[in-house]
């Protein structure tokens, strides 16, 4: 019988299913609690005057006539709030002479940006608290806006900040990584051809669908501020709230409810929970404030928006020898929590899945009159993707070379691992020929070569292009040692505690905060597995910090690749002290216990086992346990990962582009992703698909626009494109599993791959449509009419 | 953002809304799917002092076959329009230009009445209710009046009714046999607004075009005729060859503008390119 046991529990194990999600019904039922269904007796609604300039000096600021508006309870400007008007922080000064200037919750003297906060108003109604907004006396006197990312770095340039303590400059910093091979310039003298391209990846607006919200409430539990908030980091909101606010950090309650979305752009402390916690304090009653859409454009933070300078040398032979890469990377006005280490997240990845010996990558942060930059779906990653991906096709172009063969000529082979790169790096593992093999063979890329070349003899108006991108990125964010190297003022590690109550069920404890990835239900069959209960035994207990009180919560792809660790420890160790407990009652040694179906069982003899709920209310009656042995069923564990993990794959697109028009359609769109072990290969599908849809978003729909003044031109969502279901195709998505060895699980992280790796693949397509014309780059997004425009220009070129 | 105060009222008669109407002064503002109007109130462009919501007055909704041809209630639903079977016989090309109006749930509210009277540069429909020498009749305190279409769109958002004037219904002379018809709509994404549009309606006989009528989306303030291409178009042999030459002079006479996702001449190159594509779809060529 026990022959057949192991049989019997592989087929119970839930890993690896595709399991429906269990916090769907109450998302999809619309029973849940988002911030903004919250409603405490005796609230007040917060509303913001921003302002309608990008930059502007205040000359006069009067809040008092807003006080005799109906419904109106206070009223503040920086002047009022006084030393309550806490400072945004920013806990990554990436060099010791960051440019770091303040940044209070409500401006000071200047306005630099549309959008940045001036006053509030604290009213009864929520509606009233806007329409209260009118009443409040202001004067700007406007100053040129600093937008163009060169032009700021000139001598004489308008300064975003000319404060006292102002070097005189808009240069946030310069960060300089120098390979570890030999240098760049001495790789060059042997190339046959170099490649220079300057890229523009534009500014992104992470326009999740639920916009934020913040309720802070005095009156807690004994002496607890509680503060409900849309975000993604409820854990580290708690610690920045208590040092920005001066509040006992043991006094601070955060909780993130049901959050819908956030791509990055809910990795934040924001000025508004700032205001919501400090007003809330101040007035003694709850503060409320929903974000709108408009607000969202313009105050949630926006993502990417670097200038790209990428140079790229290689034999004629196709052999890639290094690679250069200066940025300038788009602080906006101010820093936010990671503003300036976002495009250094990136630097690391710029040589992607390639071998070559020189590295040299440069970036400068520049402040502009525009909304932060903070990170965005990827963060840093989708741009070094974009830029090496695309410069790989136009060194293919220069060569004459296939773009496909000229990767295989370059990538570092599935026997090489693990394999250190040029940037510094390990990857541990991976097989970049098998998934290109199955990506090529599911996309039938020769018959699609051999019906563009059809399309181009016969002069068809609307061309075919094939784009390629052979992606890798960094994620599960991080090893702790290597996050404080990088200055990141904290860790990267992960919590788990899992308790067993005596009723047989489990609670799971996890320092992760989903806000749409399924965490409940992926969560629960890794411990499910290890603990041998059913998934539905198990409830995940998360992003509450009086419930769940430690974690680093969830961004960067970690939550499982670094979270899973913890729990699958938290697992094992209840089951060692489950065992003791078992051994004692079944009257053994634990040597002698086996623990398979959910119960302890006696080698040699089926007879005598105990099931693991009966160990539970054993712990818990505590009648008969053994000697130092404590009370209860539970066990925890605090897990710093050993390393990143390391996703790769090989995305396909073929897209026709209409000549006549410029239109872009995307025809077919073949994925192969690599996240190593799976734990629930549905959820993984839906991460894909998102991710998907946000990076073919950047290439072909989405991008921030600014006028010379600084006013946000895609302000609303009628002109900030975002693509639905009814843009895209029906991808064709698969895997291979190659798993990580820098976890015990073998996963790696998949939140963020489809994003990162679907931009170049659109655009390597577009262009390799229009190359015969003469084409060389489109500028993202490619709407019709700039991809019209280029072959205009194109043509023009050629006449 | 969140909408200035105002009263609200729910006449169920065409009388009833006049007065409300004639009573806020200059002030009122009717309420049809709101699909166009809470946009403007939320983002506070508008700030009537009564909304006066005309969803429920029975006189506005359906439609009608009326001999020569059909009669449809301004507070007609898009998604009524589009499915409605006298719609779909008699005045195909309106179902279809009304079937790539937004999305289904605003069909479901947004009305073809709500959509003329807000005259959106962008919007599908006007156009085809000139191209198809559409009338409107519109109720006011001194009586009913029929208003042509090629009178009724005057400028940006604006039309010949008088504030205190009614859209209650359209009338479209139906397309009898020998008619084909098609909506080409050119938008960024699926359910956008047109970046340009093409009305067309093609009558032929014989492997010839014997007349063709041809309104533009978003090529001027307000819709316009492409007279010189229904000219042209008007015996031309029906050939990929002759409609391309037609379609060639389709931005004559517009007055297309720039905005973020087209410039003028953009704008003015597609206008030319889909209304070949239009007329030759139309006209089964
Ligand atoms: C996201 C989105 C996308 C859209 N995309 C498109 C598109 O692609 N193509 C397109 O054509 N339209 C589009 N629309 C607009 C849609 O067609 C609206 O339904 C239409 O423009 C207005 O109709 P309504 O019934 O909602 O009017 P309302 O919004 O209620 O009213 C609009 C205006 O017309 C006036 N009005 C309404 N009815 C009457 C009447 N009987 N008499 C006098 N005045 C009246 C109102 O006072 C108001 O000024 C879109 C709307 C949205 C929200």
């Amino acid at each position: 019988m026990t022959d057949t046991l192991p049989d019997k529990l592989e087929t119970l194990s839930p890993m690896g299913r595709p399991l429906r999600r269990k916090e769907d019904a109450r998302l999809l039922h619309g029973q849940t609690n988002w911030t903004d269904n919250i409603q405490l007796p005796g609230t007040v609604y917060m509303a913001i005057l921003r302002s309608p300039m990008a930059h502007a000096r205040i000359t006069h600021l009067d809040v008092t006539p807003a006080l005799s508006e109906p419904h109106v309870v206070a009223a503040y400007s920086a002047k009022e709030l006084g030393d309550l008007n806490g400072a945004v922080p920013c806990v990554w000064p990436v060099t010791d002479d960051m440019q770091a200037p303040a940044f209070p919750a409500l401006a000071v003297d200047k306005v630099r940006h549309v959008g940045d906060c001036v006053a509030v108003v604290l009213a009864t109604d929520r509606n009233a608290a806007y329409d209260a907004l009118d009443a409040i006396e202001i004067d700007y006197d406007q100053l040129p806006a600093v937008i163009d990312l060169e032009s700021a770095l000139q001598p004489g340039a308008t300064l975003v900040h000319d404060g006292a303590d102002s070097p005189g400059t808009n240069e946030c910093y310069t960060y300089h990584l120098p390979g570890t091979g030999i240098p760049y310039d001495e790789a060059k003298t042997k190339a046959d051809v170099v490649v220079k391209r300057r890229f523009i990846n534009q500014r992104l607006i992470p326009a999740f669908m639920e916009p934020r919200a913040v309720v802070a409430s005095p009156m807690g539990v004994s002496n607890e501020m509680t503060v409900w908030s849309s975000t993604q980091i409820p854990h580290i909101l708690r610690v920045l709230l208590a040092l920005v606010t001066g509040l006992p950090e043991n006094s601070l309650r955060i909780i993130a409810p049901d959050v819908g979305g956030g791509f990055g752009g809910k990795l934040q402390i924001y000025r508004e929970e700032i205001l919501a916690v400090q007003i809330a304090r101040q007035l003694g009653r709850p503060v409320k404030w929903t974000e709108t859409r408009s607000e969202n454009m313009v105050a949630t933070h926006h993502g990417r928006g670097q200038v790209q300078d990428i140079e790229i040398a290689a034999t004629k032979n196709g052999k890639l020898l290094g690679m250069k890469v200066n940025l300038l990377a788009d602080m906006g006005a101010y820093l936010q929590i990671i503003t300036p280490g976002t495009p250094l997240l990136g630097m690391f990845m710029y040589p992607g899945i390639y071998k070559m010996d020189a590295y040299d990558f440069n970036c400068i942060g520049v402040f502009t009159n525009k909304t932060p930059t903070d990170a965005y779906r990827g963060a840093g990653r989708p741009e070094s993707t974009y830029a090496m991906e695309r410069i790989m096709d136009e060194l293919a172009a220069e060569l004459n070379m296939d773009p496909m063969e000229l990767r295989k000529k370059n990538w570092i082979n599935h026997e090489d691992f693990p394999y250190a790169t040029i940037a510094g790096l390990v990857y541990d593992t991976g097989n970049y020929e098998a998934a290109t093999d199955k990506a090529m063979e599911m996309f039938d890329y020769d018959s699609l070569r051999a019906e563009q070349q059809r399309r181009r003899a016969s002069g068809d108006p609307v061309q075919l292009g094939i784009g390629i991108s052979t992606f890798t990125e960094m994620c599960g964010l991080a090893p702790s040692r290597t996050l404080g190297a990088l200055k990141y003022v904290a860790g990267g590690w992960e919590h788990c505690t899992i308790r067993m109550l005596p009723t047989g069920k489990v609670e799971l404890i996890t320092g992760t905060s989903p806000h749409g990835q399924g965490h409940e239900t992926a969560w629960s069959q890794i411990a499910a597995d290890i603990l041998g209960v059913g998934v539905d035994d198990i409830e995940v207990i998360h992003s509450d910090t009086g419930r769940a009180p430690y974690g680093m919560d969830t961004y960067g792809s970690r939550s499982l690749a670094v979270g899973g660790q913890a729990i699958k420890k938290a697992a094992e160790r209840l089951i060692e002290k489950a065992r003791v407990i078992a051994a004692h009652q079944l009257e053994c040694s634990v040597d002698d216990l086996e623990y398979v179906g959910g119960a302890f069982r006696v080698k040699g003899d089926a007879e005598k086992a105990q099931p693991l709920a009966a160990v539970a209310f054993e712990a818990f009656s505590a009648h008969n346990l053994p000697d130092g042995v404590e009370p209860t069923l539970q066990a925890e564990s605090t897990v710093d990962p050993q390393d990143f993990s390391y996703p790769h794959g090989t995305h396909l697109a073929a897209v026709e582009v209409d000549t006549e028009t410029g239109k872009t359609t995307l025809r077919t769109y073949v994925c192969v992703d690599d996240v190593g072990v799976q734990v629930n290969p549905m959820i993984v599908e839906g991460q894909v698909h998102g991710g998907l849809a946000q990076g073919i978003a950047q290439a072909m729909y989405e991008g921030v626009e600014y006028d010379e003044d600084g006013n946000l031109l895609t302000a609303s969502l009628a002109d900030y494109l975002v693509p639905s279901a009814a843009d895209l195709p029906s991808f064709t998505t698969s895997t291979t599993e190659t798993p990580s060895t820098t976890n015990p699980l073998g996963t790696k992280g998949v939140g963020e791959a489809g994003t990162i790796a679907s931009t170049p693949a659109i655009i390597n397509a577009i262009v390799d449509a229009l190359r015969p014309m003469g084409v060389t780059d489109v500028q993202m997004p490619a709407s019709p009419q700039r991809v019209w425009r280029t072959l205009q220009e194109a043509k023009g070129g050629n006449a | 953002m969140i909408p200035i105060a105002f009263d609200y009222v729910r006449p169920t008669t065409i009388p009833e809304a006049v007065a409300a109407l004639v009573a806020s002064g200059e002030d009122g503002k009717i309420l049809a799917g709101g699909q166009s109007l809470m946009p403007v109130l939320r983002l506070r462009m508008a700030a009537p002092s009564v909304v006066i919501d005309c969803s429920e007055i029975a006189d506005l909704q359906g439609v009608r076959d009326d001999g020569n041809s059909i009669v449809i209630g301004a507070g007609t639903t898009h998604h009524d329009v589009m499915n409605s079977p006298i719609v779909k016989e008699h005045s195909p090309l309106l179902a279809m230009a009304t079937a790539t109006v937004a999305d289904p749930a605003i069909r479901h509210r947004g009305t073809l009445g709500g959509a003329l009277a807000h005259a959106d540069p962008a919007g599908d429909l006007p156009a085809v209710a000139l191209a198809l020498d559409g009338v409107l009749s519109v109720t006011g305190p001194n009586g009913s009046r029929d208003i042509a279409a090629a009178d009724f769109f005057t400028d940006y958002f604006t039309t010949s009714m008088a504030e205190d004037e009614i859209l209650v219904s359209v009338t479209l002379p139906k397309l009898g046999a020998g008619w084909g018809y098609h909506y080409e709509k050119f938008q960024r994404t699926a359910q956008g607004w047109a970046i340009v549009g093409v009305a067309a309606a093609v009558h032929r006989s014989n492997g010839n075009i014997t007349a063709a009528r041809i309104g533009l989306t978003n090529m001027a303030p307000s819709p316009v005729r492409a007279s010189s291409v229904e000219t042209a178009l008007s015996g031309a042999d029906a050939t990929v060859k002759a409609v391309g030459d037609a379609a060639a002079s389709a931005a004559d006479g517009t007055r297309a503008t720039s905005d973020l996702h087209a410039a003028a001449d953009y704008r003015e190159h597609l206008a030319r390119v889909i209304t070949k594509r239009a007329v030759l779809t139309a006209g089964g060529i």
